[in-house]
Order: C-alpha cells, then structure tokens, then sequence
C-alpha cells in the first residue's frame, strides 16, 4: 500500500505546486505546526506565516507562506495561500524586503493583537531562514 | 465632386488610420494571450475558494449566527453597485455592454424603491456612468498604473468594499464584469457577492470536516478573503475580455479601412482618368478648329 498523496498548491494567479508522490507535509497551521500523513482526516485549517515542508519521493521542499488556508480531503490537500515563495529561490536581497515590510508591520501601535501576533510571526520565521 | 489632391489626401489618411488598428489589434492579440492564461490560471484558486466556503457553511451549525457576509444584514434597502470596466477606449462593446448590464439593474432597484451605491472600477465606466447616475457613485477607483491585474488591487478593492459593509452603508453588493468566453464572445454578468449567493447545488456530503479553529472564526476569516479573490477573478475575466474585444473591433476597424481605400483609389483613378480624357478632347477639339 502506498503512502503518497496529492497535494496541491494554488496562489491567485497561479496553481504554484502540484504533487503526486507527497509523503509527509509539515504546515504552519494556526494553533501549532501540523503534520499530514495519508489518510489524515478531512480537515480545514488556516496557516499562520511559516514554512511548509513538503516531504516526497522526488525530492523534499520548503515553502515560505504569509498566509493561507489548507483543506485536506479523499487524500487531496490543497493550500489556498496569497503569499508564497520557495525558501531555495529566495535570496537575501527578497528575503530582506519582506523582512523589513513585516517589521515596519510589527512596529505600528494601533494594529489589533491578532495581526501584531501575525506580524511578529512572519520576523521571527523569516529571521529564522538564514 | 472633391478634386484630385482632396482624395489622395483622403486615401493616405485612411491608410495610416488602418495602420494604426491593425498595430493595436496586434497588440491586442498578444497582450489577450497573457491575459487569458492568467485568467485560466486563476481559476482554480477561486473555484477551490468557493468549494471550501461551500462545505463549511453547508456544516455550520446555527445559521443564526452565521458571520453577515454570509448571510446578509436581513435587509434590502441599500444596494451597492460595483461596475467593473476598463481604462482605456477603443474596444468595441466592452465597456457599453458592461453599462448596459448595470443601468438595466439600477433602474429595476430604483424602481422597487431601494438606495443605490455605485463604486466604479475603471475610468471608462465612471466616465459613462457620472451623467446619469452621477450622484449615486461614491466611489471611483483606477489603476491606470498598473500594467496586469495584480491581486494587490483586488484585495485594496475587496477591503474597501468590506469596510463598508461593516460600517452598515449597504445590505446587498453586486459586482458588473465582463466573463470572457471567446475572443468574439464576453457574456456581462452581473454576480451577488455579499450575502453570499448560496447556488442551489447543495450537495450534500456526509464528509464531516474537523475544524482548527473553529467553524465560525475559519469562516468570519475567509469570507473577506473570498471577496477580494472574486473581484480579483472579476478583474482576470476583465482584462481578458477587453483585449478580445478589442483585438476583434480593430480586426473590423483594419477591414472597414481597407475597403475605404480600394473604394476611394477607384474614385481617385477614376477622376483622373477622366480629367485625361478632358484635357484630350481640349487638345482635340482645339487641333480640329484651326
């Protein structure tokens, strides 16, 4: 019996990932990181700003997402996210960019908690990258 | 009858005018290939929204309490009106079909006796709209700036719109567009995007989903998003459609000009042939009287 699943991730302009040999994905979910092996229950959650890893047989990938919603379902996980770039192709001049923008994001006094919380999320994991 | 000099004149500014179209159709042409891939390309976002959306407020357990912007206020009063159009002319029925579209509807809410909101997207349709419905647009936004859709405007577009809603300015919010079937085919469509038009197909599946967090947050959390990625389709299906229509309007344009030019060039020899023929019989005649 095989482990795989497929896993599908779409931006608004695009379908960016598609995989069909997926072992293992590790997402940002918003209550904690959350791991998915086939056969995992239907579920929908949000991601938080983090790295999803993609664990497969061709090969293991990391992605940096803002934000995102995932459903997972008949073995089919798709992530719905507005943000997302692959940790190999972002190099320090992008990586510096979005870091600056999430902490001029972090700094301002009259945001809700929630999106301070998201904010200083999104420094801590890209500070994390290097 | 114009003279000689007149039609060549003529003929040579035709001539420069379908020069000028077919360079725009050709434009048209390859800036509608981008357009339409991008527009494919983004729908599987939008449908897989739309799915997810669907399967959690067919779970959702008291609709009493469902988030507003999915159920609505529970009023009628206020319609907001977004119409989306484009920037630039020279398009053929695009923008005129959009605006047929949305005075058709305005008419039927004023009608009924209900307020009226309008935001325009786009330059044209503000254009068309501020001499009838001038006073009822509170808003006009255009990005003239950017070259492609971007998401970025989508979801500046999608916030504002929000913001109004929760500030209570309207019950109902339409959005006007153009959804691109074929080059020569954009059907106007006119799309309820607050409440949430629940279509009928309801199909319900026994797959009972887990929820992190909750239904209710998941949902009061996704519906602004799901806003600002149907304008964003709104926005695809839009530019796709303008260059199809105006990649077939210059199409017609070219074609118009080139049988202006064969029709004029007959009469440009034909005059000339006859004032050789007038000069002759001068010649003639004068040769004959001596």
């Amino acid at each position: 019996m095989s482990e795989e699943f497929k896993i599908e991730i779409v931006n608004p302009e695009k379908s960016f990932l598609v995989k069909e040999d997926v072992l293992e994905v590790v997402v940002p979910a918003f209550e904690g990181e959350m791991g998915i092996l086939k056969d995992h229950i239907s579920i929908i959650s949000f991601l938080k700003p983090g790295i999803i890893k993609v664990f497969s047989k061709s090969g293991d990938e990391n992605y940096y997402v803002e934000d995102g919603i995932i459903e997972f379902k008949n073995n089919n996980l798709s992530i719905l996210t507005s943000a997302i770039f692959s940790v190999t192709d972002l190099d320090k001049s992008k990586q510096g960019d979005l870091l600056k923008k999430a902490e001029a994001e972090a700094s301002k006094s009259e945001i809700s908690d929630q999106a301070k919380y998201l904010a200083d999320q999104k420094v801590e994991v890209l500070r994390s990258i290097n | 009858m114009a003279s000689l000099d007149d039609l060549k004149k003529r003929i040579a500014s035709v001539k420069s005018t379908q020069k000028i179209t077919k360079a725009m159709k050709m434009v048209a042409a390859a800036k509608l290939r981008r357009a339409q891939e991008s527009a494919e390309r983004g729908r599987p976002y939008s449908k897989k929204m739309n799915n997810i959306i669907l399967n959690l407020s067919n779970g959702i357990s008291d609709k009493e309490n469902a988030p507003k912007l999915l159920s609505g206020t529970g009023e009628n009063k206020v319609h907001l009106c977004v119409v989306m159009t484009s920037d630039r002319g020279l398009c053929g029925g695009f923008n005129s079909n959009i605006i047929k579209k949305a005075k058709s509807y305005f008419s039927k809410t004023l009608n009924e006796g209900k307020q009226l909101k309008i935001i325009t997207v786009g330059s044209k349709g503000n254009d068309q709209l501020k001499r009838v419905y001038g006073d009822k647009i509170i808003e006009n936004i255009s990005f003239k700036e950017s070259k492609n859709a971007n998401y970025f405007d989508a979801d500046k577009v999608g916030r504002i719109i929000i913001e109004k809603f929760e500030a209570g300015e309207f019950d109902i919010c339409t959005i006007f567009y153009n959804q691109f079937k074929n080059v020569i085919t954009q059907i106007p469509q006119a799309q309820q995007i607050i409440p949430l038009n629940n279509e009928a197909d309801h199909n319900n599946s026994d797959e009972s989903y887990e929820f992190e967090p909750d239904e209710d947050e998941i949902l009061s959390n996704l519906l602004p998003k799901n806003i600002s990625t149907q304008i964003f389709k709104a926005m695809l299906e839009n530019s796709a459609s303008e260059q199809g229509s105006r990649m077939s309007a210059m199409d017609n344009a070219t074609r118009n000009a080139g049988e202006m030019v064969d029709k004029l060039t007959i009469e440009y020899n034909r005059s000339r042939q006859a004032a050789i023929t007038k000069e002759l019989i001068e010649i003639i005649s004068g040769a004959e009287s001596l």
